[in-house]
């Protein structure tokens, strides 16, 4: 039992670990500012649920578990909270996605 | 293990950190900071494990809060300064 938490989480530390690192790459590889966004999110959500999830398997039930589901918690609640104000920000002050801006969805006329 | 992907977090935190230095936009800064403070919520939940010391998961708790209020306050900021700005447009140039 104890071998079979072990390898799983091993295998969601480690998929987290990809995902974080595919994350920061596409943060820094993307060409445009709201695709990097999608990049950085990634490593948000799928990142932060996937590492604590593999820690909470190895602190089995004692406080740290705890803790860590109220970072999660945290974490889930805050990460999209803080991308949609960002996204909000961007495009208030005049940034239009590339494919708005082509097509001209986004209602007025790209300057 | 623990160390692997504290290696992994580590190596993100300075591609987000190339990000904010490179940056075009002001936006694209606080995208890397956000990122950046994010990780570093999930690195001190992983070094708290990695070296046997469960103390350090409230640091955690308290960067994971910290960081989302400051990037509120830091995005509120801009939008203010941008609306000023083109409110000072519109009075004229030169304002």
């Amino acid at each position: 039992m104890a071998l079979v938490l072990d390898i799983l989480s091993w295998l969601l530390l480690s998929a987290g670990g990809f995902f974080v690192l595919s994350g920061g790459i596409g943060a820094l590889r993307m060409p445009n500012f709201y695709t990097r966004m999608h990049a950085a999110s990634l490593t948000d959500s799928a990142g932060s649920i996937l590492i604590l999830l593999g820690i909470i398997l190895q602190a089995g039930w004692s406080l740290p578990t705890i803790k860590l589901a109220a970072i999660l918690v945290f974490l889930l609640l805050t990460g999209p909270t803080a991308t949609y104000a960002l996204a909000n920000a961007a495009l208030l002050s005049g940034m239009r996605p590339e494919a708005a801006v082509r097509n001209n969805v986004a209602g007025d006329a790209p300057e | 293990m623990y160390l692997i992907v504290s290696l992994a977090i580590l190596v993100t935190m300075a591609l987000a950190l190339i990000r904010a230095v490179k940056g075009p936009s002001v936006y694209d800064r606080v995208l890397a900071v956000n990122m950046f403070g994010t990780k570093t919520a999930l690195l001190l939940a992983v070094v708290a494990f990695l070296y046997g010391r469960p103390d350090f998961l409230d640091l955690a708790l308290a960067y994971a809060l910290i960081n989302f209020v400051g990037v509120l306050a830091v995005l509120e900021f801009f939008q203010k300064r941008s609306a000023r700005r083109t409110g000072e447009a519109s009075n004229g140039p030169g304002a």
